[in-house]
């Protein structure tokens, strides 16, 4: 069966391992990446693997979404490049998986709510943020069980790995992350902080994830609740560990985790990104399914 | 060294790092009690924040008495001369908490980083200025950052629209030397306009000795705590701070003896326990460990039967920055399953 044509927006570090995860993929075959800079090393890596490749931005892409079958389009730009470019390719009709704090669409985190996303027929789905997607399944392993009234994440992450749009804009980070681990984790109230530790060699990214229960804990479905999140995440990141926990402290359930990446083009210890493309992968792999089984299409051009 | 006659500020910290020490549990009446004493005692600057600043109050760092917010608006009103500032560290507080703050009153904002991550300040400093904030860019750690590093990381915060500068000694390990290297060249580099600070801890008894070779390299802004109430063995202890300055001639506008009352009669009755360079403390400073950590691998250490020493020499040799209060309880786990690669025990 023929694989569902993709587009990679965004020619960068994240589009790049984008690009190395989706030629992988039995589902999904990359066949555009779009970039701003002629001179950008991604778009002549991307030439190189038989993509073809525009440097005009989203503009250079939208002639060609319909003779080269585009359905699935990662956008890794910035948020505010986003709301532009999903725009103009949901028009015609491909869903978009958002790799930006934009958040146009609703939240995706796949061991938790990818599912429930299946026959919505959303046109862009956003992938919360590295934190979020690291930090969000044991918050909800949590949250199945029990009533959570408070949920905290902290991530640290290597200096290296955050690029200069996280920086310019910390505060998205903590506010989207926060936002979502209530929405999507289960929690009533969400609070997220992000450190940067410049130490060399690169720390792995780590994370930890504080739930306060509104009742007691129940510690053994807990921990099987946590131990089967750990393998559902661990399906497309590997790199995923339980360093320590839970542990129960009167109300409060903490976990200890690692995120080392494929390191497909990012380094290992860049896991918050890694988890990033591969979260986006295996959501657009779950709507590639659809598309093929002929439960999905966003072919909105008749009404465009 | 002729000292006479230079002015500096001094920027009371007990209110803010002195919540560290306290869990966060200092109540809004004994904020309002020391505040008015420092002000009465002629203290210019006070910061008044949950202890890891605006938006702190979390599991990780402990939940305070009070949120920001209502210690900012019970104390700001009361004070007749001094000022009020607030800390924020990006990546834990944000812009709303700032607003929030500028809202309340504040005349100062000081936004903290990493000292090699001051590019995530941007934002903040921006907003900072564009309030009308007197706006600090304080680099934290800045043990960890050689001179010219860390220069070129406080040009970026002034270049956001920073109007003072800090060469922060969170972990109480800088020697005087260290502080005249790093203070003397951003005094160099810095616009003429813009004033430098200095923020020491007292982990190797050198708050004082650091904070006045500070000056002499350039700094006009001196962080210190009434009492030394701070994180670790404390903040360079204003009392004492002020007592040498009178000696030297360099003029705070402080009361040595009332700010001293303060000490003795506000602030040491509501401690926890003394602060003073314990094992502990001194562990931070020899190892360069952020002062905050104290209390934290204090408390793995009784509840996991793990030596603080030993967890907060782990800390340093994974060159933990601030914020990294989790990292604790996990290495305590980690020491007491012996699965720690490099462990010494």
């Amino acid at each position: 069966m023929q694989k569902i044509h993709c587009a990679i927006i965004g020619s960068g570090n994240i589009g790049t391992d984008l690009l190395y995860k989706l030629q992988r993929s039995a589902l999904l075959a990359p066949a555009w990446m779009v970039g701003i800079d002629p001179a950008s090393e991604g778009l002549a890596r991307a030439k190189q693997a038989g993509l073809a490749t525009t440097d005009q931005g989203v503009d250079g892409l939208v002639p060609h979404v319909e003779a080269d079958a585009i359905r699935i389009a990662f956008d890794a730009t910035s948020a505010y490049v986003h709301r532009e470019n999903s725009e103009k390719l949901t028009r015609l009709g491909v869903l978009m998986i958002d790799l930006t704090p934009a958040a146009i669409g609703p939240y995706c985190v796949p061991p938790v709510n990818l599912a429930a996303h299946a026959g919505k027929r959303e046109p862009n789905v956003n992938m919360v943020t590295c934190g979020g997607q690291a930090t969000i399944p044991m918050v909800y392993a949590v949250s199945r069980v029990q009533p959570v009234r408070y949920a905290e994440i902290v991530a640290t992450v290597a200096s290296r790995s955050v690029g200069p749009g996280t920086r310019k804009n910390i505060d998205e980070f903590t506010r989207t992350t926060a936002a979502a681990v209530a929405a999507v984790g289960g929690a009533k109230q969400g609070k997220a902080i992000i450190i940067i530790n410049p130490a060399e060699p690169p720390l792995i990214m780590r994370d930890t994830v504080h739930c306060l229960t509104a009742d007691e804990p129940k510690r053994a479905e807990i921990e099987q609740s946590v131990r089967d999140m750990m393998a559902a995440v661990q399906t497309y990141v590997p790199g995923y560990r339980l360093v320590n926990g839970p542990v129960f402290d009167g109300d409060r359930v903490t976990t200890f985790l690692e995120v080392a990446g494929l390191g497909d083009f990012l380094p290992t210890y860049a896991g918050n990104l890694d988890i990033m493309t591969a979260s986006a992968v295996r959501t657009a792999e779950m709507f590639a399914e659809e598309m093929r089984a002929g439960r999905l299409s966003f072919d909105t051009r008749r009404t465009a | 060294m002729n000292l006479a006659g230079v002015r500096v500020t001094v920027h009371d910290m007990s209110l803010r790092d002195g919540m560290h020490p306290k869990r966060h549990q200092i109540s809004v009446e004994q904020m309002k009690t020391i505040a008015c004493g420092l002000d009465e005692a002629g203290v210019p600057l006070i910061e008044i924040t949950h202890g890891d600043g605006l938006g702190g109050a979390s599991v990780n760092y402990g939940f305070p008495a009070a949120s920001d917010e209502e210690y900012l608006r019970a104390v700001i009103p009361l004070l007749r001369r001094a000022k009020v500032s607030a800390l924020l560290l990006p990546g834990i507080g944000t812009v709303d908490d700032l607003r929030m703050a500028a809202d309340c009153g504040v005349a100062t904002i000081r936004v903290a980083t990493h000292c090699t991550e001051a590019d995530v300040s941007e934002q903040h400093i921006a907003l900072g200025r564009r309030l009308g904030l007197d706006t600090v860019g304080f680099l934290m750690m800045a043990h960890m950052s050689e001179p010219e590093a860390l220069a070129r990381q406080a040009l970026l915060m002034e270049s956001y629209g920073a109007n003072c500068l800090y060469v922060t000694d969170s972990a109480g390990y800088m020697l005087p030397d260290d502080v005249t290297a790093r203070i003397a060249l951003l005094r160099e580099k810095a616009r003429p306009e813009t004033e430098i600070g200095f923020h020491g801890h007292h982990n190797l008894s050198m708050g004082v000795a650091n904070s006045i070779a500070a000056v002499a390299a350039g700094a006009r802004r001196i962080d210190c705590a009434c009492g030394g109430l701070g994180a670790g063995a404390g903040n360079t202890p204003t009392e004492v701070f002020v007592a040498v300055a009178n000696r030297l001639g360099i003029e705070t506008g402080v009361d040595v003896f009332q700010v001293s009352d303060v000490a003795e009669d506000r602030i040491q009755p509501i401690l926890d326990f003394p602060i003073r360079i314990d094992r502990n403390a001194l562990t931070l400073g020899y190892a360069g460990v952020y002062s905050s950590f104290l209390l934290f691998a204090e408390r793995a250490q009784e509840r996991y039967g793990v030596p603080a020493r030993e967890i907060l020499l782990e800390m340093g040799r994974r060159r933990t920055v601030g914020g990294q209060e989790d990292l604790i309880e996990s290495v305590a786990l980690e020491m007491r399953a012996g699965t720690l690669p490099g462990s010494r025990r």
